[in-house]
């Protein structure tokens, strides 16, 4: 291998879909050795970029080159051969297989007609220790914690020979502590030689680890820069295209009377696990309450709780008084409580119908909209303008399908619907999840605008910064209870992250 | 008019047109491997239905009950369930039609007619809203359920016809004196058995468009159909909206099974096995693409091809089961879009470029 030519050289790829350029002519190249950072908004191209070299799309124009030589990455499967592997952001594991079965799947080491799991394991074994990942080659993948699950990954890619690793959202899913685990699992990648494209939106991240930036708008390479010589709001601003504040601005909260108030809430999942294990809080008008904990520790039974999609054993919901508890979720919705889920694609929208139906997915049984079991599809149309032009909604018109919308766009279109309902309580779950640096803004300032006209807000999020950031109050849920309450003035991080993992309590149900 | 253009600039017909054209194409070649000539085949199948009025008016008669048991399978498609068992809903329909027309003769007939009618709506609606409920209380599937229930239907119906109707000394059941046909026609038809049926399946595709995309119900109904999960989250009851559908659903097929009996044949036979008029409607739905406007368009192909398959083999000696080579391919190209996409790949080039220059 001569030492000059970059591992991976992409020169002027254009992919263009019907009706857009996906990628424009865009060049990028990875050293040996490197971290390498792809920043862009959502839509921006990253995704078709990678699935290019991943060999699950075909270029238009331009070429690859892996090591100085000319290549044609026409299947995944030729993609692994060339020493690509992917960390992919939603994990692709056998959930009931062990560590070992899950790695060596599709490429097990056979001994006659037997696969040999033996060796195999031991193969296991010793790339953990190689790359200190510290991997249990036998434990099944149900039965650890999803930042071993991404270790699993990454064990995948580099059992197949990968030299160059691709992470696409790989701190997502994580802890504070996992995601300082996971760069120093990159740092020892690096050193061993391999090279790391690392995409992501979030900037942190990009600053801490990364040896160049390389950000695309728009499907353009607007510029790749050395991550020593630049700072957060210079590459924000790149990937935007316009100046960001970090900083969220508000004011002092009023705060006034309790609006929403959980006691001693206790429900069990169907195999009888308590998943709401005596959980109480409350929200009062005119604060946003964060809730901060790792995803799986009781946040979607909450909300599914408070919103009448789950039925709770024991315990008390009120909203402004009223016992909600086991009520219907139309009922609880008609009592002027919003909801926008955690999942936009399964609870959010109906994906095939289009932005005018969806707007009134709550409200089409209501007049003006339903008369006489008919509905005005004129006055829903107009209903849909409205908002679309309120919320700055981007969709062709209001006939396209919900699906066509980019994410951040799909996500502004429920904002604007769950905000229209005028709602004493609103509930946000990951509002800002996948979303990039100028659509999180965006509904950020819509929450605390709610908050300032004196609605009560809950805000569910696995992102530390948007709790610290955007709560007035922040209450840490661990194992189905809150573990801790706390202002985000008096805290930071690393105690948050401790109570998230459940080995700190402060405050809690005790001070409610 | 402006809406008339929408329709015909987006490729949604294009795609069944092309498939149709290909079905008939693969039908062709397998002639020809055959050693028959297609073109003789297929003008011998159009002369059959179209060639003198009786049996024009038996193509629609053939097509009358397809028309109901796509529209049915379609109706529940479009909320999110696959109705295997029209076939059964169909024979629980004809049963109760007949039932009803056979026993209460006395009534005057303006009011037996409809009340036949509507019984066999009715029961073809429960019947399938059995399978509905068991979806919507214990989450069984309806593949499962309809199918079952498609036997026991068969036997069900047999039963009642053996023990309540029967002929003596028949296998089939009294004459029914309630009738659906249209007896002023038959100078046109040349006494073709047409029958209101027909009427009534347009109006049933009507009501299919007009409720599922303007009412309130129908929008509910469209949601559970494309996310139950987004529906319930949104205050609506979903296991409701799945009885609701299937009891729709049914009613189709059930009506299908009035024309039959009331229209067609003015007795019911004790079947020796399942007719297969909702397993038709399957292929029907997914022909028209399962809208309402498309499964009628569907069922006149449909009806069409079958009806004309018997001249192939009298006008060309060419075996009519070729034809279900034809409508078996139609359905493969509708369901493999990709390869007529590939097919019109060309043109579609072709067009962009004469637009950029």
């Amino acid at each position: 291998m001569s030492a000059a030519a970059p591992v991976v050289e992409l020169k002027q790829i254009t992919k263009r879909f019907p009706g857009i350029v996906a990628n424009d002519s865009i060049s990028l190249t990875l050293k040996k050795g490197e971290i390498h950072a792809l920043l862009g908004e959502n839509g921006a191209g990253k995704s078709t970029l990678m699935n290019i070299v991943f060999g699950l799309y075909q270029p238009d124009e331009g070429s690859i080159e892996i090591d100085g030589k000319p290549v044609i990455i026409d299947s995944p499967n030729k993609a692994i051969e060339l020493g690509i592997g992917m960390v992919h952001q939603h994990f692709k594991l056998v959930e009931p297989f062990t560590v070992t079965e899950n790695i060596v799947l599709g490429m097990e080491p056979k001994k006659g007609l037997k696969i040999d799991y033996k060796s195999a394991a031991e193969q296991v074994r010793k790339l953990s220790e190689q790359y200190g990942l510290q991997v249990d080659p036998n434990a099944r993948i149900h039965d650890i914690s999803v930042g071993m699950q991404q270790r699993v990954e990454i064990m995948k890619t580099l059992y197949r020979g990968a030299d160059i690793l691709i992470f696409d959202e790989p701190t997502a899913v994580l802890t504070p502590q996992e995601i300082t685990e996971l760069m120093a699992i990159m740092k020892r990648l690096v050193a061993e030689g391999k090279s790391i494209i690392l995409i992501t939106h979030k900037l942190k991240e990009i600053m801490q680890i990364s040896d160049r930036v390389t950000i695309i708008r728009r499907g353009k390479v607007i510029d790749t820069v050395e991550t020593s010589g630049t700072n957060p709001n210079e590459l924000a601003e790149k990937m935007v295209g316009r100046g960001v504040t970090f900083k969220v601005d508000k004011q002092v909260p009023h705060v006034g009377d309790s609006v929403l108030k959980l006691t001693n809430v206790n429900s069990k999942s169907k195999d009888g696990v308590p998943v709401l294990n005596g959980l109480s809080f409350e929200v009062k008008a005119g604060e946003i309450l964060g809730i901060a904990g790792v995803d799986g520790n009781g946040q979607s039974e909450l909300i599914q709780a408070i919103t009448g999609l789950r039925k709770i054993d024991s315990g008390s919901i009120k909203v402004s008084g009223q016992e909600i508890a086991n009520l219907s979720p139309r009922k609880i919705s008609e009592l002027n409580v919003s909801h926008i889920p955690e999942d936009r694609h399964k609870h959010g929208l109906v994906l095939d119908f289009t932005v005018s139906e969806n707007m009134v997915l709550e409200t089409y049984y209501m007049s003006p909209y339903n008369q006489g079991g008919f509905l005005k599809m004129d006055v829903i149309d107009r209903h849909a303008e409205d908002l679309i032009k309120q919320f700055d909604v981007r969709t062709p018109s209001i006939e396209t399908k919900a699906r066509s919308l980019s994410g951040g766009n799909q996500q502004k279109a429920i904002i604007a619907r769950e905000i229209d309902k005028n709602p004493i309580l609103l509930i946000a779950a990951q509002p800002t999840r996948g979303l990039d640096v100028g659509a999180i803004e965006f509904v950020q300032k819509q929450l605390i605008a709610q908050r300032d006209q004196g609605k009560a807000v809950l805000l569910i999020s696995f992102e530390l910064d948007e709790i610290m950031n955007v709560s007035d109050r922040i209450a840490v849920i661990y194992e189905g209870q809150i573990v801790g309450e706390v202002f985000p003035q008096d805290t930071n991080d690393q105690e948050l992250g401790l109570m998230m993992a459940g080995s700190l309590k402060r405050g809690g149900n005790a001070g409610a | 008019m402006h809406r008339l253009k929408k329709i015909f600039a987006t490729d949604s017909y294009v795609v069944p047109l092309v498939a149709i054209l290909l079905g008939f194409l693969v039908g062709a070649v397998v002639m020809l491997i055959g050693g028959y000539d297609p073109i003789a085949a297929y003008s011998a199948l159009f002369k059959r239905v179209f060639g003198s009025p009786y049996d024009f008016g038996e193509a629609i008669r053939e097509m009358t009950p397809l028309m109901f048991t796509g529209l049915a399978v379609a109706f529940a498609f479009r909320s999110g369930m696959f109705n295997i068992g029209a076939d059964g809903q169909v024979l629980i329909g004809m049963t109760a039609a007949t039932l009803v027309g056979i026993k209460l003769a006395g009534l005057p007939m303006f009011l037996l007619v409809p009340l036949a009618v509507i019984a066999a709506g009715l029961a073809g609606g429960l019947w399938a809203g059995i399978a509905g409920y068991l979806k919507a209380k214990r989450g069984i599937n309806e593949v499962i359920t309809t199918i079952m229930l498609n036997w026991i239907a068969l036997y069900l119906s047999n039963y009642i016809v053996r023990n309540f109707l029967l002929l003596k000394g028949q296998n089939r059941s009294e004459d029914i004196p309630a009738s659906l046909s249209m007896t002023f026609l038959n100078g046109v038809f040349d006494n073709a058995r047409v029958h209101w049926g027909t009427a009534i399946a347009i109006c049933a595709a009507i009501f299919f468009y007009v409720y599922l995309w303007k009412t309130k119900q129908g929008y509910e109904m469209r949601a559970v159909g494309l996310n139950p999960n987004a529906a319930e989250y949104a205050g609506m009851n979903v296991g409701r909206n799945v009885v609701k559908a299937m009891f729709i659903s049914g009613a189709f097929a059930g009506l299908a099974g009035a024309g039959e009996v009331l229209g067609v044949f003015h007795y019911q036979s004790v079947f020796a096995a399942s007719p297969g008029y909702g397993f038709n409607g399957i292929a029907v739905a997914l022909l028209g693409l399962t809208h309402p406007l498309g499964v009628i368009l569907a069922a006149i192909l449909y009806g069409m091809l079958t009806y004309g398959a018997a001249g192939m083999s009298f006008g060309a000696d060419v075996p009519p089961e070729l034809i279900r080579i034809v409508i078996g391919s139609i359905i493969f190209f509708i369901a493999a879009q990709g390869i007529v996409r590939w097919v019109l790949k060309p043109f579609y080039l072709k067009r962009k470029k004469e637009k950029v220059s």
